[in-house]
């Protein structure tokens, strides 16, 4: 057991430890300085002016085109799949409603997949448009973030940032070098890399296996650096091929903190306000660890219906035990429920373990941490969400006391918290909306797996998955109907630009704004008392919205497992 | 390296109208879609097939130049004088059929904690494991020889679950139970790195290596 406690932490350390030096380096691509060559030729490529700045009109208009392009280029390439290139298996174009929702869902850090990977994709799919989709998708938001943080550090300056240098250096200076590193050492671990086709083996008791393989690597490192989530293969992180030691399964989970850890350190940098940082690191931090502390245990504890069938999920000197139905041996249930926080924390949507047969309460909190949607978060949205929900601290405190509200210095009006207020709202009208309407729609209900309440969790966990843009699955659910792929594509799209766009322009009206002397009176937000309050009003907010549909789901689950109750 | 507060810039900042955006907008998507998309895995295909052709094709093993599997990916055994995987749920490729360790289309089971079909399913593999080793009616088996995996295609069992069927292994082939468990303790992989995940015995090399014995 203490083992088992020593590695979680000492892989936190290591997030805490690299958050530093990563957060460094992120500010530096922000914050100006020299184009490098290869960035002036691309400059020169699109017709830009590297060093002009956009006003936040200016930002979200060329955010929203760059990812419009993209999309329909995702689209046609899933479409004509048939007949284009590195095709080994002969796989035909993708239906246009799972087209759609396949192009949406990987430009915008999704990466729900409705389909499997080996039995659906060509090796120039998985390459061409989907990793080229987990780096664009992410750079968009890192860009996004970006823009967010220099509004706090402008003084009556309406210029956000250029959004074509944000996004190209991203790519350029941090995702692409990045990506290859961890790729090469997932190959020496083990991963497949190649273009050939699937190897054919005789196996032992003389049975034919076909072995399906591809370029896996180069796919797997993006996936986790760009918290993008989707697999290579139908069983995603859990596949040997895709994750075959803890090395890189330790290294996957590190690699999905790394960004949004180090965004709140860049923050803090650039605001030259360390401090502050280090607080909503912490806030970060706090959300994390209730929420592990809930998925652990019950885990462990496994499912007692279990055991009254003849499982022994004791914990001993010769198995891990817990719930391994949906489980692999070599991560046992600690490195599972850890992998499945964070992947659900941080918007990511890998899974090592199968999220659908988890324990009640273990599935419950993983969902839970997506509609919260800034357990520390997916790259750049994350740290937007948590601004937002700073904007939104800062209020409630100032009606407290009978101040008007302020955060680092930016007086907060009532235009940013309409703005703010619509954002968070999108989120639940999208998840509820949905799931209500999938509930009635004829025929929807065909696609579910498991009967009773765990039916209707698949459904909940799918929509709050896609509005989130996180991309994991109670995979039970069959997804790939035109109904779900269409009203799963609407959530994602949403969720997405519904978000950041108010975001964007709440980060244009602080901008512009002269900051505010501090006073004696002014509430520090750089205090643990502040990043309590942050936590509370998440939490808050998020039980008010969902607490219902929780009910309904996973805690009448986890009843009836105790009862002994089947369907 | 120094504070990099944010400095702030002395240009003007300017809207921009749609038409001088889509040049960027098209250039970009195509130029990333290049870079990220065919450049950067073709580059590091190459990069892996240098230095590790054997693992970046899959860590193939080859047995009289026949394919026999691979040491990442669990195959299906059934027979008694070898040790046997756990559960595995995937289908044949049409999904129409019941085709364990199907490495071709990775599945598990997606079945939920009250789902009845998953605890009949328990239960009936948990009578047959210990009808197979001689265990007592009613005595509980080790829950990851009587759960599906995550892929489908786990190549490991725990050391609980080899443990309960060396006897029978090692009766089948007429050979000592010691000698077994001693092949059982060297299929061991630890933990990585001395702390990271769970102690697992590797299936296929282990069955490998009992066939070597003969």
């Amino acid at each position: 057991m203490l083992i088992n406690i020593l590695q979680i932490v000492l892989i936190l350390v290591v997030v805490g430890l690299l958050s530093v030096p990563v957060g460094r380096y992120l500010a530096a691509i922000f914050t100006g300085g020299r184009h490098f060559l290869p960035e002036r030729l691309t400059y020169r490529l699109f017709g830009i002016d590297p060093d002009e700045q956009m006003t936040w009109k200016h930002y979200a208009l060329a955010l929203v085109l760059s990812n419009g392009v993209m999309i329909l280029l995702g689209y046609a390439i899933l479409r004509l799949q048939g007949v284009l290139p590195l095709n080994p298996q002969g796989f035909a174009g993708v239906d246009p409603d799972l087209a759609f929702n396949t192009a949406v869902s990987f430009l915008t850090n999704t990466n729900w997949q409705s389909y499997y990977g080996e039995t659906t994709l060509s090796n120039f799919s998985q390459t061409v448009f989907i990793q080229f989709g987990m780096f664009v998708g992410p750079a968009t938001a890192l860009a996004a973030a970006g823009a967010l943080i220099r509004a706090f550090a402008r003084n009556g300056y309406e210029g956000l940032g250029n959004f074509w240098v944000d996004m190209t250096r991203v790519i350029y200076r941090f995702f692409l070098p990045l990506s290859f590193a961890l790729a090469i050492l997932f190959v020496f671990e083990g991963e497949p890399q190649t273009f050939a086709p699937n190897a054919t083996a005789t196996t032992i008791e003389g049975e034919s296996q076909e072995i399906a393989r591809g370029p896996v690597a180069s796919l797997s490192s993006i996936k986790h650096v760009g918290t993008n989530g989707g697999g290579f293969f139908g069983m995603n992180s859990a596949h040997p091929f895709e994750n075959p030691t803890n090395l890189v399964n330790a290294t996957q989970i590190v690699g999905m903190f790394l960004l949004s850890a180090a965004t709140v350190y860049a923050f803090g940098t650039m605001v030259a306000r360390r401090r502050q940082g280090w607080v909503l690191f912490a806030t970060y931090m706090t959300l994390f660890l209730l929420a592990l502390a809930v998925i652990l245990p019950a885990e462990q504890y496994g499912n007692p219906l279990l055991t009254e069938a003849g499982a022994d999920q004791g914990l001993t000197a010769d198995q891990g035990g817990g719930n391994m139905e949906g489980k692999e041996v070599r991560f046992g249930v600690t490195q599972s429920a850890l992998f499945a926080t964070v992947t659900t924390a941080l918007e990511t949507g890998s899974v090592n373990s199968m999220h659908a047969s988890m324990t009640p309460l273990g599935g419950l909190v993983a969902m839970i941490n997506m509609q919260l949607g800034n357990v520390f978060g997916g790259v750049g949205v994350g740290f937007m969400y948590l601004i937002q929900y700073a904007i939104v601290a800062v209020f409630i405190v100032g009606l407290m006391v009978g101040r008007s509200p302020e955060f680092l210095g930016k007086k907060i009006e009532a235009r940013e918290i309409s703005l703010v207020v619509l954002s968070i709202l999108i989120t639940p009208l999208c998840i509820l909306g949905f799931t209500g309407l999938a509930l009635v729609w004829p025929g929807a209900l065909d696609s579910l797996a498991n009967p009773g309440a765990h039916g209707y969790m698949e459904i909940l966990y799918a929509y709050s998955s896609a509005t989130a843009n996180n991309g994991s699955a109670f995979a039970g659910l069959s997804a790939d109907t035109p109904f779900f792929n269409t009203t799963l594509g609407l959530a994602i799209l949403f969720g997405r630009y519904l978000t950041i766009l108010p975001l964007l322009a709440v980060a244009g009206s602080l901008a512009a704004k002269r900051p505010v002397p501090e006073t004696a009176g002014t509430f520090s937000t750089a205090t643990p008392l502040f990043a309590g309050v942050l936590a509370a009003t998440i939490l808050l907010i998020g039980g008010l919205t969902y607490f219902p549909s929780w009910a309904l789901g996973g805690i009448v689950e986890h009843l009836q497992m105790l009862a002994g109750q089947t369907f | 390296m120094e504070h990099k507060v944010d400095p702030q810039p002395s240009i003007r900042p300017r809207g921009g109208s749609l038409a001088s955006l889509l040049r960027p907008a098209i250039a970009s998507a195509v130029l990333f879609m290049l870079v990220c998309g065919l450049a950067y895995p073709l580059l590091t295909t190459g990069v892996a097939a240098l230095v590790f052709p054997e693992k970046a094709a899959g860590s193939l093993i080859e047995r009289d130049g026949e394919v026999i599997g691979s040491s990442l990916i669990g195959q299906q055994f059934t027979e008694p004088q070898y040790f046997h995987p756990r559960p595995s749920a995937t289908l044949s490729n049409d999904g129409e059929e019941e085709q364990p360790y199907n490495a071709a289309f990775s599945l598990g089971s997606n079945l939920g904690p009250t789902n009845a079909a998953l605890i009949d399913s328990v239960e009936k593999r948990a009578d047959a494991y210990r009808q197979e080793n001689g265990l007592p009616a009613d005595s509980l088996v080790p829950v990851d020889a009587v759960t599906a995996s995550a892929s489908g295609l786990d190549p490991h069992i725990t050391e609980a679950n080899a443990d309960l069927q060396a006897a029978r292994v090692a009766e089948e082939r007429g050979v000592s139970e010691d000698e077994v468990r001693r092949l059982v303790e060297t299929h061991t992989e630890g933990q990585q790195l001395g702390f990271l995940g769970e102690r697992s015995v590797n299936v296929l090399g282990l069955n490998l290596a009992l066939d070597d014995l003969d």
